[in-house]
Formats: structure tokens, sequence, C-alpha cells
């Protein structure tokens, strides 16, 4: 095939997935995006495996299909709690990808030392570092934050070598110490995500996605590979725009997220107080009477409540509100609500919740004013007003939802405890907030069978 | 293609990509995270060429192996974001 029939393909192919990220603009396109993503995807393998450069099919197809199936299959079989792991964990393979990649082309004798080293680099520490994202989310390490003595200082040193190793390696281009390049990097993409934890996995999840795009990108420099290139900034750029929208919900700069260590340390302000102020208790029952007689409900799920179960029931308990008692009910979502950006949207529309009445923080936040009861389930630090009062608060700064501001607000949770922050909410003892003490799932349900008895 | 047009294409598209990515919708966030995920697996063009040699010597396993992970990530990314978006319903009409 002639290189101005390819060059042709790839620019469709560049155009399709721009047109396919455009449709996420709205759920209405969203589907036809992603299909025309695949047909992006679709035409440029296959005018490659068509082009002169691939002169063996049999393997390759061989290997396409068993990645098909691995990848398919894994993807049906996902719970949409464990979203996030499987992104961090297809992150991972992407990186390890252009980490073989690179590989290949040094062993093939490429000259381009500066590009592929660059896609090793990155393609390492994306590898590694969801590697490690990965067992934190799914629960086969201690998701906290794991710290020890001189950690920044070794990172630091460790860092200061890769670039010392790359550096090298571009000017001599010596196969030793693109080996010894490879080594730094995925050890230090092992220890840059073990300080991280809990609340700030969203940002590093993010930071990995952005990985796996730049990592692209060197593979599109060594390889001449225009495609390569655009696609894997495109990637890139998503990537680093969700961590940066993630940092800023929590009022954090992504330079101290990747520093680490954050909410370990058991604050003060979580000891103090609880002692002397008392919570208002309520009962499943009275918190249904309340809210039937409501005008406007607003609900504000957090992910305590995706990891109770609490979807499904919680969904049912809105809609015999409105359906029973003709209660206006919205659904809140701060965007730091689930473990990835965008969790929560997911998860309530697995539980059928129409997208029409789940509203982002900046929509929702003035309507609690008018709201009668604001019920909020599984959530706790995204809705503390010492966000916005208290200037020596770890969270002092965090955009919140305003629930105080409603008539009466209920809270939906195990036990007075603070959230991931370690920072008590003065909000549990206001004279209008409601405990509702008990597992998500066990007191939406209770509420349901009292609403439709 | 020398390295001066390639930066070049690189910067534009940092540039289209920032645009189009800030137009997506926060309530698709996790859409265009496994989305991006899928076509951030065309890297398996690379790593086509690297495995499309004749002779099996072990840059073309590499390569193999290379499009087998790219692959896993392709198929894997759009069927969770096709999964997902066929969650996100409009309410029904009654």
């Amino acid at each position: 095939m002639s290189a101005p029939f390819l060059s042709c393909a790839y620019i469709a192919a560049s155009i399709l997935f721009i047109i396919s990220i455009r449709g996420l603009s709205s759920p209405e396109t969203a589907r036809r995006g992603n299909i025309l993503g695949m047909a992006g995807m679709l035409l440029a393998i296959a005018v490659t495996l068509y082009s002169d450069v691939v002169k063996e099919y049999y393997w390759i197809l061989g290997a396409i299909a068993l990645g098909a199936l691995v990848g398919i299959w894994s993807a049906l079989k996902v719970r949409m709690t464990a979203l996030p792991q499987m992104v961090a964990a297809f992150n991972g393979l992407g990186g390890l990808s252009a980490v073989l990649i690179a590989l290949a082309e040094i062993l093939d004798g490429s000259p381009q030392y500066f590009e592929n080293a660059a896609g090793l680099l990155i393609g390492a520490l994306a590898f590694s570092g969801s590697f490690i994202a990965f067992a934190k989310l799914q629960g086969i390490m201690n998701a906290r934050a794991i710290t020890f003595p001189l950690q920044h200082m070794l990172n630091a040193i460790l860092g200061i070598a890769v670039i010392c190793t790359c550096a090298v390696f571009s000017l001599n281009g010596s196969p030793q110490m693109f080996y010894l390049l490879a080594a730094l990097s995925i050890l230090l993409g092992f220890l840059l995500i073990l300080p991280i934890g809990g609340a700030d996995m969203p940002v590093v999840i993010s930071v990995l996605n952005s990985y796996s795009g730049w990592a692209a990108v060197g593979i599109g420099f060594s390889l001449n590979n225009v495609l390569l290139i655009i696609v894997g900034s495109i990637v890139g750029a998503s990537g680093a725009i969700l961590s940066y929208i993630m940092c800023k919900a929590m009022n954090r700069s992504l330079f101290s997220v990747m520093l680490g260590g954050f909410g370990n340390d058991e604050k003060a302000s979580s000891a103090q107080g609880s002692a002397d102020k008392t919570a208002k208790t309520g009962d499943p029952a009275d918190a249904a009477f309340i809210m039937e007689n409501a005008n406007k409900v607003i609900i504000v799920p957090g992910y305590g409540m995706a990891a109770a179960q609490a979807q499904h029931i919680l969904k049912t308990m809105a809609y015999d509100l409105h359906d029973k008692y003709g209660v206006e009910v919205k659904f809140a979502i701060h965007p730091v609500a689930g473990r990835m950006p965008g969790h929560m949207n997911v998860l309530l529309a697995e539980a059928n919740v129409p997208y029409e009445d789940v509203f982002e923080l900046e929509e929702i936040n003035r309507e609690f004013e008018t709201a009668d009861v604001a019920f909020v389930i599984g959530a706790n630090d995204v809705t503390n007003p010492l966000a916005r009062t208290d200037t020596s608060s770890p969270l002092y700064g965090m955009p919140v939802l305003d629930v105080e501001k409603a008539k009466t607000v209920f809270f939906v949770k195990r036990s007075l405890a603070s959230g991931y922050s370690g920072v008590d909410n003065p909000l549990f003892y206001a004279p209008n907030t409601i405990m509702l003490y008990g597992d998500a799932k066990k007191v939406a349900s209770d509420i349901v069978a009292v609403l439709e008895k | 293609m020398d390295i001066w047009t390639l930066l070049t294409i690189f910067m534009l598209a940092c540039f289209v990509g920032y645009f189009v990515v800030w137009g997506v919708t926060p309530a698709l966030h996790s859409p265009l995270m496994s989305v991006s995920n899928a076509i951030s697996g065309i890297v398996i063009i690379g790593a086509l060429i690297t495995a499309g040699e004749q002779e099996m010597d072990l840059p073309k396993i590499l390569g193999l192996a290379a499009v087998f992970l790219a692959a896993v990530n392709i198929f894997g990314g759009f069927a969770v974001s096709q999964r997902m978006l066929l969650m996100f319903k409009k309410k029904e009409k009654k």
C-alpha cells in the first residue's frame, strides 16, 4: 500500500478519535462517540496490517484475538464499584506495552535513543504505578498512604538517577543503560504511588491515565508515527485535565497529592469536641415521615453508599417519594464522591437513576436553601462547612455541598467518626441535623419499608 | 518526518486534546477515562510494526506481547465504556 494512502487513513482515524471524545459532551451523543472511537481504532489497525511494514499475520492476529478475549471478558465481568481498579489495570497494561515496544526497538538497533528512552520511562512509570494503584483499590494492599522515613529523599535521588540514566543512554545508546533505566523507572513508579492513599486515589488514577498517553507519544516520536503522537497527546491531556479537576475539587495541589501521606495523622480536631456536643438521633420511621411530607428532597450520596451496595434501594426510596408522595427528588454529586472521576454518576446510572435527576455541585448548590430535606448517605467531608469557615482546617478552601441550608439534614452513617480527612464534621451537632445510624443499605431499606406501608 | 514537524503536530494535538476534553460533561468523566484508556491502546500500531517482521526473534516476541497487552486495553476499554454508557438513561416519558 502506498504511503499517501496510509497517511490518509491515519488522518481519518485521528479525526474519528477526536469526534469520539467530543461525543462525550452529552449522554445523548456519547454512545455514538464510543462507536466512532472503535471505528477509528479498527481503521488504524486494519491499514497498518495491510501496509507492507507488517509481513507476518498469524501470530499477530492470534495475539489480537487473545487480547480481545481477555479484554472483553474482564469488561463484562467487572462490577461498577470495581471500575477504578480496572481502569488502573488497563493503564498499567498500556504502559507495559509501551515498555516492550521501546525494548524491541532498541534490540532491533533503532537509533532513536532519546525517544525510546522517553517511551520506556513514562510507560514504566504508568505500569508500576498502576500496579500499586490496582493493589490498593482492590484491597490486596493497605489502601492508606504508606510512608517511611527519608521517603521523599529516596524518591528524589531515584528521580535524579532516572534522569541521568536517560541522558547517558540518549548520548551513547548502550543497551546496559537502557536496562538500568527500565529497572529504575519501574522502581520509581512503585515508590511514587506508595505514599498516596485513600481519598487521593482519583487523582492518582487520572495521573496514571495521563502517563499512558504520554508513553504513546514517546513511542510515536521513536517510530515517526503521527497517529501515535496525536492520539497520545489527547489521552495525555485528558488525564492531566481530570487530575486538575480532582485536585481542585479537594483544594489540593497536584504536588501535595503526589508527595502523599495525607489523611494519616489523626488530627487533634477529631478528638476534641465530640465529647461535649450531642448529635440528635432519629430512626428510619422519622426520616420517612419527614421526607414524605417534604416538597423537595436532595440526596447526597458518597462512596460509603456505594461500598454498602445501597444504590438500588436508594433509587427505590427516591422514586417512592416521588411517585407516591409527589416529592421533588434530586441527586447532588460532589466531584470526588467516588473513587475515580465521575464514578458516582456511573453507580447511580447503574441503579437506573435517570441522568436528568443527577446534578453536579455547581448546578445544585444554591438549591439547598429551598430544599426541605438533604439526605446525606455515605458522605462526610464533602459536606463539611469548616471548609468554608475554618482557615486552620485541612479541608479549608475545598468546595463543599451546602447541605446545612436545607430545613432538615439527615446523615446516614455508621458512627460519628470523621471521614478520610480526619476532620470532625460540626454538622453532626447542628440543631437541624438528625443522625440515622447504621449501614446505608439497611437504613435505606427500612425507610422504603415505611414508605411502602 | 523531521523532528520539528513532529513537534508541531504534537503541540497542536495537545491543544486539540485540551479543548475537546474540557467539553466533556463531568457526569461522563468515568467513561472519558475508559474511552481514553481504550484509545491509548493506539500503541498497538507501534507493536504491530515491531511484531510484523518475518523471522521469529526476541524483538518480534516482545512485539507480540505488546500487541496482546494493547489489544486487552483496546477491547476492554471500549467494551466497558459501552457498558457504562448504555446505563445512562433518560427519564421515561409517562
